[in-house]
């Protein structure tokens, strides 16, 4: 156990190292570029808006913020206590809302929407992956070539496809939102099943492209380990097919699991773009309003806690497989 | 070398990918040298057009005419000009307010159902719950069923010079104009977007840039990559640890958070094709690296390699002779993910509005972009984006397919 704790707390130390030097990316990113966004804030403010009280308020704010008459290691501290407070300023385009408030209302729209889709589709993949690797034969001519073109459609394609033939023109989902127009957030039925019909047709153009990755790399994981001298050796030895499987999967499963936690944060990517073709209330679509409405401090905002997810979701595989694989269970014994 | 190429050749899957890509590549390069036309130019006043051929109308009434004798009255006329919408309109009228039992209205029928509305239908009818739209498009929909049914063909007039109208000639039911004849035809095959512009066109000019764009974003990332790689799988100690550190950050960090704070810093005016690609580049070397590294390590004790190093050969003739052309199938196929991967790249960032933001060039994501702005997946515009849908996946698909197929080549293991 005492060495269990040791490779954990490595792993957690150097998430939150990457965690530091993420968020002064983040910082100083954009402030390298020739077109500085928070040198141009001021004039990019008091353009955007019609309001004189708004220009009034969001310039004091942001000079005070930012602190830009100061040197960088000054403003970069002050950047990092806002940040860590949760405090990213007023938002440009929806002003006056505060950033937070708005990140806070759609964050959890894309973690309940891709964490169980990547989850599920990486489950049914491997399934799949490993099933066409040992049946072989029609199945796998069948399978592998619709995976392989399935994992090369692009997330927002795949979500264009299926909201133009069940949304659009079988009708049988809702085609955008998350929830009805015409519904109120409330802990009431009318509500959850809106937001059920909302949920599924996102759901699963993220499962199908995850299912399509995952099980062409699981199959050929599975034929190399179905190679592998210990099968030939278990069948000499006349163990049931079913126990080789089982050994077969579980060296086949942890490459992938490596393979998930690499891919992470490019699947996440994917579907923020998938969310908005279904103008889904997550991140995504709030990044693109962002961008559409210059909004600097709620880019910077979205962009910040997609990394968190993803560096959450990474720790979280690696903790995982700590736990399956026992080679690093042996290592932490010696 | 010619052997090895001959092997690749021979993997089916190599075989398939390289044709579709071919073809791809093919289409890119001969297709602007048959049509000239600006792939950007505004065509179409209004947007997304059907695909098809547009014949002006005006040519088709003095153009050569032909007589045929095909059936265009009747039956087969009412069940051109009537469409499901009307039919079941008329269906619901006739039941609503007109008296008639739903046993005997059948939609598929237009003759019957058209007698049947001649016999029921009267717009003074008290028609309960209908307000005066309705009633009124009612009367409109009875008034074109009058002129669907009263086949006495189309006046053509002449303007005099007082301004009266006179009767030059009438245009029969039965007349045809060949479509040969016409001098003034356009033909969309897929259509037009939502600034008119013609779709097939401007999707090869766009497949033209993307390729370019997935080209020089993969190039820059390999290049990064590799010579990251060499260099710390070659030297290894503090040199190593140092880039494979840097490496699994940037391997942690997305690059796609990289690629929206770069390009949106970088402002709108100087967001170009070319900094797009470099930008794509410069943030997806991370796995090249990876590859690289792992190769060059398991090579660097390699008894050729060591005997390099005894006969005193520099580190970059050791790189270049003993090393290079062992990773060099490797290196070609990461080049080719790279590439499928910056086409997806840029399409994803355009989606965002993050994309080349410049009118003279199209891409694939710019195209998809302006298609969604202009709700063409709501519309039914199919035309505005599936081709681009297809278009990126079969890019991706093909190079995937050549990059599998290699990869049995070069790594008997993995063959079937």
């Amino acid at each position: 156990m005492k060495g269990f704790r040791k490779y954990y707390g490595q792993k957690i130390l150097w998430y939150i190292f990457t965690l530091i030097i993420a968020v002064i990316l983040n910082f100083i990113l954009p402030r390298l570029m020739p077109g500085d966004p928070t040198s141009a804030i001021v004039s990019k403010a008091v353009t955007g808006m019609t309001d004189a009280t708004a220009v009034q308020k969001v310039l004091e704010e942001y000079t005070a913020k930012f602190g830009l008459d100061q040197p960088m290691i000054v403003q970069f501290w002050e950047f990092l206590k806002n940040a860590i407070r949760g405090d990213f300023g007023v938002s440009f385009s929806q002003y006056p809302r505060e950033v937070s408030d708005i990140i806070a209302s759609s964050v959890w729209w894309t973690v309940a929407l891709q964490l169980p889709a990547i989850v599920v589709g990486w489950i049914l993949g491997n399934l799949l992956g490993a099933l066409a690797a040992y049946l072989r034969g029609v199945f796998d001519k069948v399978l592998l070539p619709v995976f392989l073109f399935i994992s090369n459609v692009p997330a927002f394609g795949m979500a264009t496809v299926l909201l133009t033939v069940f949304a659009v023109n079988l009708k049988w989902f809702p085609t955008s939102g998350g929830y009805g127009f015409d519904l109120i957030p409330n802990a009431s039925w009318e509500f959850y099943s809106s937001v059920l019909e909302h949920y599924c047709l996102p759901f699963l153009s993220i499962v199908l492209i995850t299912i399509g990755g995952q099980a062409i790399g699981m199959r050929s994981m599975s034929i190399y380990e179905l190679n592998a001298d210990y099968v030939k050796y278990s069948r000499f030895l006349g163990i049931k097919d079913g126990k080789i499987v089982g050994y077969v999967f579980r060296n086949a499963m942890l490459p992938q699991i490596t393979g998930l936690a690499m891919s992470i944060g490019t699947m996440m990517g994917g579907a923020l773009v998938a969310e908005i073709i279904f103008s889904y209330p997550g991140l995504g679509s709030t990044l693109l309003s962002a961008v559409t409405g210059q909004d600097y401090p709620l880019i910077s905002a979205c962009t910040l806690m997609i990394t968190i997810m993803v560096l959450l979701a990474n720790l979280f595989v690696e903790i995982i497989y700590g736990i399956i694989d026992p080679r690093i269970k042996a290592a932490q014994q010696d | 070398m010619l052997n090895t190429i001959k092997q690749v050749f021979r993997s089916p899957r190599f075989l398939i990918g390289f044709i579709i890509f071919a073809l791809m590549l093919l289409t890119v390069i001969f297709y602007p040298l048959f049509v000239k036309a600006d792939p950007l130019a505004m065509v179409g006043n209004g947007n997304f057009f059907k695909p098809g051929t547009y014949v002006n109308v005006s040519e088709t009434v003095t153009a050569n005419r032909y007589t045929l004798n095909v059936d265009v009255s009747g039956a087969a006329k009412l069940d051109r000009q009537l469409n499901e919408s009307d039919r079941s309109k008329m269906a619901d009228w006739l039941i609503r307010f007109g008296g008639v039992d739903e046993a005997e209205i059948d939609t598929s029928d237009s003759v019957a159902l058209v007698e049947l509305w001649k016999n029921n239908y009267s717009p003074d009818a008290d028609q309960p719950g209908l307000i005066s739209t309705d009633k009124k498009s009612f009367e409109r929909l009875d008034k074109r069923i009058d002129e669907i049914l009263s086949s006495s063909g189309i006046i053509i007039a002449t303007e005099e010079e007082d301004g009266t109208l006179t009767e030059s000639e009438t245009i029969d039911e039965t007349s045809y104009v060949n479509i040969n004849d016409l001098a003034t035809t356009q033909t969309f095959v897929l259509g037009t977007d939502n600034f008119g512009r013609d779709v097939l066109t401007e999707l090869v000019a766009a497949t033209t840039t993307s390729l370019r764009i997935g080209l020089i974003a993969g190039l820059i990332a390999t290049a990064i990559g590799l010579i990251l790689g060499l260099i710390a799988g070659y030297l290894g100690g503090l040199v190593d640890d140092i880039i494979t550190f840097i490496t699994n950050l940037f391997t942690v960090i997305p690059s796609f958070v990289i690629l929206i704070l770069i390009s949106y810093s970088v402002g709108q005016s100087a967001r170009g094709v070319g900094l797009v690609a470099m930008i794509i580049g410069f943030t997806s070397w991370t796995w090249t690296t990876r590859s690289v590294r792992s190769q060059v390590i398991s090579l660097r004790n390699r008894d050729h390699v060591n005997l390099s190093k005894l006969s005193g050969h520099s580190m970059f003739r050791i790189i270049f002779t003993d090393i290079l052309p062992y990773i060099a199938s490797y290196v070609v196929m990461a080049l080719i993910l790279q590439i499928s991967s910056g086409i997806l790249a840029e399409a994803q960032l355009s989606m965002l509005g993050l994309g080349p933001a410049t009118t003279k060039t199209a891409t694939l994501g710019l195209m998809m972009n302006w298609a969604m702005q202009y709700s063409a997946h709501l519309n039914g515009s199919w035309w505005a984006y599936f081709p681009v849908i297809l278009t990126i996946a079969l890019i991706s698909f093909s190079l995937n397919l050549m990059n599998t197929g290699l990869d049995q080549v070069f790594n008997p293991q993995l063959r079937d």
